[in-house]
């Protein structure tokens, strides 16, 4: 029972590691989105975020500095994709894609000429862990039943004791929310994002907002980047970020573009590449059939298909028509 | 005199216009311009950009010792590194056509590779029977797994970029997962295939003298060429272009001219995807020869994005955007300034550029277009 307690704690652990840089990425793509602006760049933007972090962290001992700079360099890169989006009433799909071009190029080059390789020096010191000094605190004043499972590789310390990038991309879910449905910013951005023209006519500066939208949803994925590279690992490598950008899109489209349905999204695809790294390649489903034992070899492939499998399924199933914002990808036209 | 100087006027400002109004001189200017920010990115990190980009050309076009003309250097950057791209980018294009984005190409590239190199792996046969029952099962996988995506669309009405994404990592995994099968494996611990028979292959390299053709040269550059002229054809000179393209302008208006549309989205993923597909095929049948476990995906698809783009969503344009993209991954390795190596990523930089300028260039297309607007459109 402790084994089955302690593997679980292990793949929650791994599912709290790989869901915030996704679900900050998500959350981004939520901003641009509601705002009327098809962000594909969002890949590039974790992409720069991650090396940015990385780099900073690297040459100063200072993790939350490098977080922050890591936000700097995507809404930098996510300003190019305003001007061409907004001003130029650009492509937005084109605009993206040259986005995320431009962010792997950039990144591996300036690492490159910084560490003369194409990954990055080991980062000083990672984010901190928030509750490490309470988990200490808890495991040696608790009751004996209790304390165990907050002491080192208890389950509650496997579970939460864990990166603050975390608990930060969580936070910012209700926070989101709340911007889209509790202020009057939230309601300005819907209102662009559906119907860009009736908004303008009441007053609204639907290019000032759409600006706002897309550099928040690049400085939120450069936070994801950053929460890989400060996180997760200590480096940056170019096959750090592998489509995680595009999963957020998707994980957005699946919660039907609302913050809280994103995370949903991001959970499931964190939990599966958590199922799937903890797992490893010696899965196998083990019982007894007619007193013999039968083990059953799950190929790791196979179950890191499961969150794209299941996704689709579940558009089938239920989510059916997920119904964008009206004016989403589309310029706009203020007058002739 | 003055009507003959007006008449004259005119038609010079009526061919301005003409060429102003297409996007080709745009997308000449944007190359010029990311070339022009590469070299900015040389200059800061201390490489001459003239020397590295003279470099550069020499390698698409020129032997590295002889200095001579070589066709082995340009066969590598024409045929061997361009064709994947040429096709995926003309299954984007294509798709472009009919309004939808083909961000699934990656995907689709995936499953023809995997289909032809199961078909050779395990169909005995001799080379006129194999190869092109390989080519038809990369095609067929293709023609699938866009459809699919087309018909859940259709009738479930599933975001079609979502479910792209999603099928190209399901096809990444089901890759990896048939590679390390017991009766595909190559064996011994290895993550890769079996090596396809002789007979599948269609490399032609051994037909000509040493060094004239780079080592994996393959026909498949020739049914790469008919596939650009058959999409300029079915996109320009039929009726189901005629009916694709209008979807893609106007859905509404191409349903209420009786125009089916869904029907229209299905076929158009499905020819998609029989491109990109066919793209993995050849590339299997004429330069791999097996297929290796995947680490990350391999961006044929992604790439494809971009070659589509730089060549304005256009058949012919889609070519010479291949061309130049394939010498440009070929020769970007080799860049040099006198033996020192400048990271090849530069090109990624001069892409990128490139397609961000081709993105905001309507605005300038735009401009000219109103301010030349004086002469006669007709």
């Amino acid at each position: 029972m402790n084994q089955v307690l302690i593997t679980i704690g292990v793949i929650l652990n791994a599912t709290l590691m790989y869901t915030p840089p996704l679900l900050f990425a998500a959350l981004g793509s939520c901003f641009s989105e509601k705002s009327g602006v098809v962000n594909i760049g969002l890949e590039g933007m974790i992409v720069i975020g991650a090396f940015t972090g990385a780099a900073v962290g690297h040459f100063v001992d200072a993790p939350w500095l490098a977080f922050l700079c890591a936000g700097l360099a995507g809404g930098l890169l996510a300003l190019l994709h305003a001007f061409a989006t907004v001003t130029c009433q650009a492509d937005q799909t084109i605009s993206g894609t040259a986005i995320n071009f431009l962010a792997s190029g950039l990144s591996v080059y300036i690492c490159f000429l910084l560490f003369r390789t194409s990954e990055t020096m080991p980062v000083k010191s990672k984010l901190p862990r928030i509750f490490n000094d309470l988990f200490v605190w808890l495991g040696n004043n608790l009751p004996e039943g209790a304390a165990k499972l907050f002491r080192q590789n208890g389950f509650f310390d496997l579970v939460f004791n864990t990166y603050a990038s975390a608990y930060i991309a969580f936070l910012l879910v209700i926070v989101v929310w709340y911007v889209f449905y509790r202020t009057r910013f939230g309601l300005r951005l819907r209102a662009v994002g559906e119907h860009p023209r009736a908004a303008d006519t009441l007053g609204v500066n639907v290019t000032l907002v759409r600006y706002l939208c897309v550099i928040l949803s690049g400085i939120l994925a450069g936070f994801g980047g950053a929460s890989i590279t400060l996180a997760t690992v200590s480096a940056f490598r170019p096959t750090i970020v592998v489509g995680q950008g595009f999963i957020a899109i998707a994980a957005v489209i699946f919660g039907n573009f609302k913050p809280q349905g994103a995370m949903l999204g991001c959970i499931l695809f964190g939990f599966c590449n958590g199922l799937r790294v903890v797992l490893g390649s010696d899965a196998k489903i083990s019982f007894t059939l007619f007193e013999k034992a039968v083990n059953i070899p799950i190929p790791v492939n196979i179950i890191s298909m499961i969150p794209y499998v299941v996704t689709i399924i579940t558009l089938v199933l239920f989510v059916g028509r997920a119904r964008g914002p009206a004016a989403n990808g589309k310029p706009y036209i203020k007058s002739k | 005199m003055s009507a003959k100087k007006q008449l004259e006027s005119r038609r010079l400002s009526r061919n301005l216009h003409k060429i102003v109004s297409s996007s080709f001189p745009y997308t000449i200017l944007s190359i010029l311009v990311g070339f022009i920010a590469g070299g900015i990115a040389l200059l800061i990190a201390g490489y001459n950009p003239l020397e590295a980009y003279a470099s550069l050309f020499r390698a698409i076009f020129l032997n590295a010792k002889t200095g001579k003309l070589s066709t082995k250097s340009m066969t590598y950057s024409f045929i061997e590194y361009a064709n994947p791209y040429i096709l995926t980018g003309l299954s984007v294009a294509f798709s472009f056509k009919t309004g939808i984005f083909n961000i699934g190409a990656e995907g689709q590239y995936i499953v023809g590779s995997l289909a032809a190199c199961l078909v050779a792996i395990f169909v005995k046969a001799p080379a006129w029977v194999l190869i092109p029952l390989c080519i038809l099962a990369s095609i067929a996988a293709g023609v699938l797994w866009g459809g699919i995506v087309g018909y859940l669309k259709v009738r479930f009405g599933s975001h079609e970029v979502l479910c792209m994404i999603m099928f190209n990592w399901i096809a990444f995994y089901l890759s990896n997962f048939i590679v390390n099968l017991e009766s595909v494996n190559v064996g011994g611990g290895k993550t890769w295939t079996k090596i396809i028979p002789d007979e599948a292959k269609i490399t032609i390299s051994k037909w000509f003298p040493a060094n004239v053709v780079s080592s994996n040269t393959h026909f498949g550059i020739v049914l790469t060429l008919i596939c650009v002229i058959a999409i300029w054809y079915i996109i320009s000179r039929t009726t189901l272009g005629y009916r694709l393209k209008s979807v893609g302008l106007n859905r509404d208006a191409a349903e209420y001219a009786g125009i089916n549309a869904n029907r229209c989205v299905i076929v158009s993923l499905a020819i998609s995807g029989a491109l990109a597909s066919l793209a993995g095929g050849l590339q299997v049948l004429g330069v791999n020869y097996k297929i290796n476990q995947f680490a990350a995906q391999e961006s044929y698809g992604f790439n494809g994005i971009t070659v589509a783009l730089i060549g304005g969503c256009n058949a012919f344009g889609t070519l010479l955007a291949g061309w130049f993209f394939g010498a440009m991954k070929y020769a970007g390795t080799r860049m040099k300034v006198g033996s020192d190596r400048v990271p090849k990523e530069v090109i990624d930089i001069i892409m990128g550029c490139i397609v961000f300028f081709i993105a905001i260039s309507g605005l300038f297309r735009a401009f000219f277009v109103r301010r030349i607007k004086g002469g006669d459109m007709f």
